[in-house]
C-alpha cells in the first residue's frame, strides 16, 4: 500500500435501481480524509432522509477504519430516528467486525452545572485568600519541622550529612560567584554614575562615595544576592525535590525510616545559610569595586580619594547590617523552595507551577523581610 | 550456536507470499564503546503479532527505539512499510510516523492533559475534525480499550497502572495505525488485568487488522496472542518463528527461558492445549 493508494477520497453516490434506492459508498473511509470524511458521513443522512428504505452498499469501500465505521453507524442511527429503514450490503467480513465494535452509542457529555461568571470570580478570589493563609500556616509548620530536625541533628551529630552539605555549598555558593560578581560590579557602577551625574548639580559629587558605600553595604548587596540566589538555587531546589516527589523517591526515604528533612532539606537550607553571607560579602566588594571604577573614570575621583572618603562614610555596623540579613534571607529562600518542591503533584505541569511559585514567593518574601529589617534597624538606631 | 545462526538466517529470508511491514537488515547500534545490537536481521509480516523476547540488556528496547528512529544506528538498514525512514523527506517521514502507534512501557501519557485530550492529541494535530467527532472518537477508543467514559476527564496521575496502560493504548490507536509497537504492555499488571490486556490486544488486532510488534517478558502473552516470537541474545536474533519452533530449540538461553523454573511450569501446562487455537476471552458488555 503506497501513499498514493491511500488517497482515494470517500464518496457517496445515490443510485436508483429496480429494488429501490441505494447509496453506493466508495473510496477510503479513513481518518486521513479528515473533514471530507465527516462531510460524506453527513451526506449519507442528507441523501437518504426522505426515503422509506435505503440500502447502503459497501462493496466499493477500499478501506475502513474506526472513524469511518463510526460515521456510517452514526448515519444509520440518525436515519433510524427519522424512520428510514437502513440495510447494509456487501459488507466484507473484516468490516463487519469493525462495524459491530463501533456500533452507535450516545456519548452525550454529562452536562456540567453552569455558574454565573460573577460568582466564579468571587469564589476564585476567596479561594486565593484562603489558599494564601493556608500556605502561611503550612510554612510555619514547615519551619517548626525544620527547626526540630535541626535540634535532632545537633543532638546526634553523626547523623549529619557533611558531604551533602559541602556539595550544596559548592553548588549554591561557589558556582554562583561569577554571576554575582558580574551583576554587582555593574550595579555598583550604575549607582556611581547616577550619583555623580545627579549630585553634580549641587556640587556635591564627592558624596557619591557615601551613597555607594551605604546603599551597597546596607541594602543592595544583600538584596541582589538574595534575589539572584532565589532565582538560581531556589528554583533548582524546588525542581529537584519536585521530581524526586513525582518519582516516589521521597516516599522511598520515608519508608526507610529516614526523614526528608534530615536527608534532603537540612543540607540544602544549611548550604544556603552558610553560602549567602559569604556571597553577600563578595557582592559588596564587587559593587564597591564597580563604583570605584566608575567614580574614577567618570567622576575623576581617584581610588585613593575614594578609599578615604569611603572610610569616613561607613562604619563596621553599615557592613554588618547587610551581612546579618543574609542568613535570614537564605532560610526563607531555602524553606520556600523545599516546601514548594515537596508540594509537587503528579504532573509535569504541576512541577513547572511549583518552581514558578517558589521563585516568585521567595523574591517577594526577601523584599518583605528587607523592609522589616529596615524598620527594625531604624527602631534600634543601628 | 550453529543452530542459532541458522535460525537467524531463516528470519532474514523474506517469505514470498507475505507482505513484509518491517524489515531490519544488519543493524548495528551502540553507545560509546559499547555495541548493543550487533548485526541484527528481523522481518515483521503484515497482520501478525510478533513477540520479541530476550534477557535484560540484550537490546530489545534499543531495537524498538531504533526502528522508531529514537536511537541513532551505526550501520544497517531499517525499512518500515517498505520505506527507509532516514531517506525520506520530512513531510513523508511524518506521514509514515502517523501510520504507527506506540505504547511506551510506562504509558508516557502527557501528564498535563486529561485522558481525552491525550487521545485527541494526534487527531487534533494532524487531522481537521470537528470537536464533536473528536469527542466521539476519543470515547469510542476508550470503550474499545475497556475504560469507562468517566476516565475521559481524569488526569494520568489519577489513574491506576492498568488504566494508564489502557489509556496509552487508546492514544496509540487514535489514528487507526496499521502497525502498533507495544513495549512490555502487561508488565506491572496483575494476572487478571494482564490476561484481559492480552485478550484486548488480540481483539483489536483482529478488528482493526493491526500488525503488532510486542516486546514482552510475559510468557502468557507469548502463548496466548503471539503468532511468531523472535528471541534476542547477544545483540542478534537467535531464533524467530512460531513458538513451537522456539520451544524445540536447544539454544541454552531459550532452554533456560522456556524450560526454566517459571517457563517450564507454564510450558508443561500449555502442552496439553497446544493445538487449541487462541480465542478472545469473552468480554463483558
Amino acid at each position: 500500500m503506497t501513499v498514493a493508494a491511500m488517497q482515494r477520497p470517500p464518496k457517496v453516490a445515490r443510485q436508483s435501481a429496480a429494488q429501490g434506492v441505494r447509496l453506493a459508498l466508495s473510496g477510503d473511509w479513513t481518518l486521513i480524509a479528515s473533514q471530507r470524511l465527516e462531510e460524506e458521513g453527513r451526506r449519507i443522512v442528507e441523501e437518504a432522509r426522505l426515503d422509506r428504505t435505503i440500502a447502503i452498499d459497501l462493496s466499493q469501500v477500499s478501506q475502513l477504519d474506526t472513524a469511518g465505521a463510526w460515521l456510517i453507524n452514526r448515519a444509520r442511527h440518525d436515519l433510524a430516528r427519522r424512520d428510514v429503514a437502513v440495510t447494509l450490503e456487501h459488507v466484507r467480513p473484516e468490516y463487519s467486525t469493525l462495524l459491530d465494535e463501533t456500533r452507535y452509542r450516545d456519548f452525550a457529555a454529562p452536562s456540567r452545572p453552569r455558574f454565573n461568571v460573577f460568582f466564579v470570580l468571587l469564589a476564585d478570589f476567596g479561594e486565593s485568600i484562603v489558599d494564601a493563609l493556608r500556605e502561611f500556616y503550612r510554612g510555619v509548620g514547615f519551619l517548626g519541622e525544620f527547626v526540630s530536625s535541626m535540634i535532632y541533628v545537633a543532638a546526634n551529630p553523626r547523623r549529619f550529612r557533611l558531604t551533602s552539605l559541602v556539595a550544596q555549598i559548592e553548588l549554591v555558593g561557589f558556582r554562583s560567584v561569577p554571576i554575582i560578581v558580574l551583576i554587582n560590579i555593574l550595579v555598583g557602577g550604575i549607582v556611581a554614575q547616577q550619583g555623580i551625574f545627579q549630585l553634580l548639580k549641587f556640587g556635591a559629587s564627592s558624596y557619591t562615595v557615601s551613597l555607594i558605600g551605604i546603599l551597597v553595604l546596607r541594602e543592595l548587596g544583600v538584596l541582589l544576592t538574595s534575589i539572584m540566589i532565589a532565582g538560581r538555587s531556589g528554583s533548582a531546589i524546588t525542581a529537584e525535590l519536585g521530581s524526586m516527589k513525582m518519582r516516589e523517591e521521597v516516599d522511598a526515604l520515608l519508608v526507610m525510616g529516614l526523614s526528608p528533612f534530615e536527608v534532603l532539606i537540612a543540607p540544602r537550607v544549611l548550604g544556603l545559610v552558610i553560602s549567602l553571607p559569604i556571597l553577600t560579602f563578595v557582592a559588596d566588594m564587587a559593587a564597591l569595586f564597580g563604583g570605584m571604577l566608575v567614580a574614577w573614570w567618570y567622576g575623576g575621583i581617584s581610588p585613593a580619594a575614594f578609599a578615604s572618603l569611603l572610610k569616613e562614610a561607613i562604619a563596621l555596623h553599615t557592613f554588618l547590617v547587610g551581612i546579618i540579613k543574609a542568613p535570614f534571607m537564605a532560610l526563607v529562600i531555602g524553606l520556600i523552595a523545599s516546601m514548594d518542591g515537596l508540594a509537587t503533584q503528579g504532573s509535569a505541569e504541576s512541577l513547572g507551577r511549583q518552581v514558578t511559585s517558589s521563585v516568585v514567593k521567595s523574591i517577594f518574601m526577601v523584599i518583605v523581610m528587607d523592609g522589616v529589617f529596615a524598620v527594625f534597624f531604624a527602631a534600634i538606631d543601628y | 550456536m550453529t543452530n542459532a545462526s541458522a535460525h537467524a538466517n531463516d528470519a532474514a529470508q523474506p517469505r514470498p507470499n507475505r507482505d513484509v511491514i518491517i524489515s531490519v537488515r544488519d543493524l548495528v547500534v551502540g553507545f560509546g564503546d559499547k555495541t548493543i545490537v550487533k548485526g541484527l536481521n528481523l522481518d515483521v509480516y503484515r497482520g501478525e503479532v510478533l513477540g520479541v523476547v530476550g534477557g535484560s540488556g540484550q537490546g530489545k528496547s534499543v531495537l524498538t527505539r531504533t526502528i522508531l528512529g529514537l536511537t541513532p544506528k551505526r550501520s544497517g538498514s531499517v525499512q518500515v512499510f517498505g520505506q527507509n525512514r532516514d531517506m525520506l523527506p520530512p513531510l513523508e517521514r511524518r506521514a509514515l510516523e502517523q501510520r504507527w502507534g506506540v505504547l511506551f512501557q510506562n504509558g508516557a501519557l502527557f501528564s498535563g492533559l486529561t485522558v481525552k485530550q491525550n487521545i485527541q492529541m494526534p487527531m487534533r494535530e494532524t487531522r481537521d475534525l470537528s470537536e464533536r467527532l473528536m469527542d466521539e472518537l476519543a470515547l469510542l477508543k476508550l470503550e474499545l480499550v475497556g475504560l469507562n467514559p468517566d476516565a475521559a476527564d481524569k488526569f494520568p496521575s489519577e489513574l491506576s497502572g492498568g488504566m494508564v496502560k489502557r489509556a496509552a493504548l487508546a492514544r496509540a490507536l487514535a489514528l487507526d495505525p496499521e502497525l502498533v509497537f507495544l513495549d512490555e504492555p502487561t508488565s506491572g499488571l496483575d494476572p487478571i488485568s494482564a490476561a484481559e490486556f492480552d485478550a484486548l490486544i488480540g481483539t483489536l488486532q483482529q478488528t482493526l487488522g493491526l500488525t503488532v510488534f510486542m516486546v514482552t517478558h510475559d510468557l502468557d502473552s507469548l502463548y496466548s496472542i503471539c503468532d511468531r516470537v523472535a528471541a534476542l541474545a547477544e545483540g542478534r536474533v537467535i531464533a524467530a518463528g512460531p513458538l513451537e519452533t522456539l520451544l524445540a530449540s536447544d539454544h541454552p538461553w531459550l532452554k533456560a527461558y522456556f524450560h526454566g523454573v517459571r517457563g517450564g511450569r507454564l510450558t508443561a501446562a500449555r502442552v496439553e492445549q497446544k493445538d487449541e487455537q487462541w480465542k478472545p476471552a469473552p468480554t463483558t458488555p
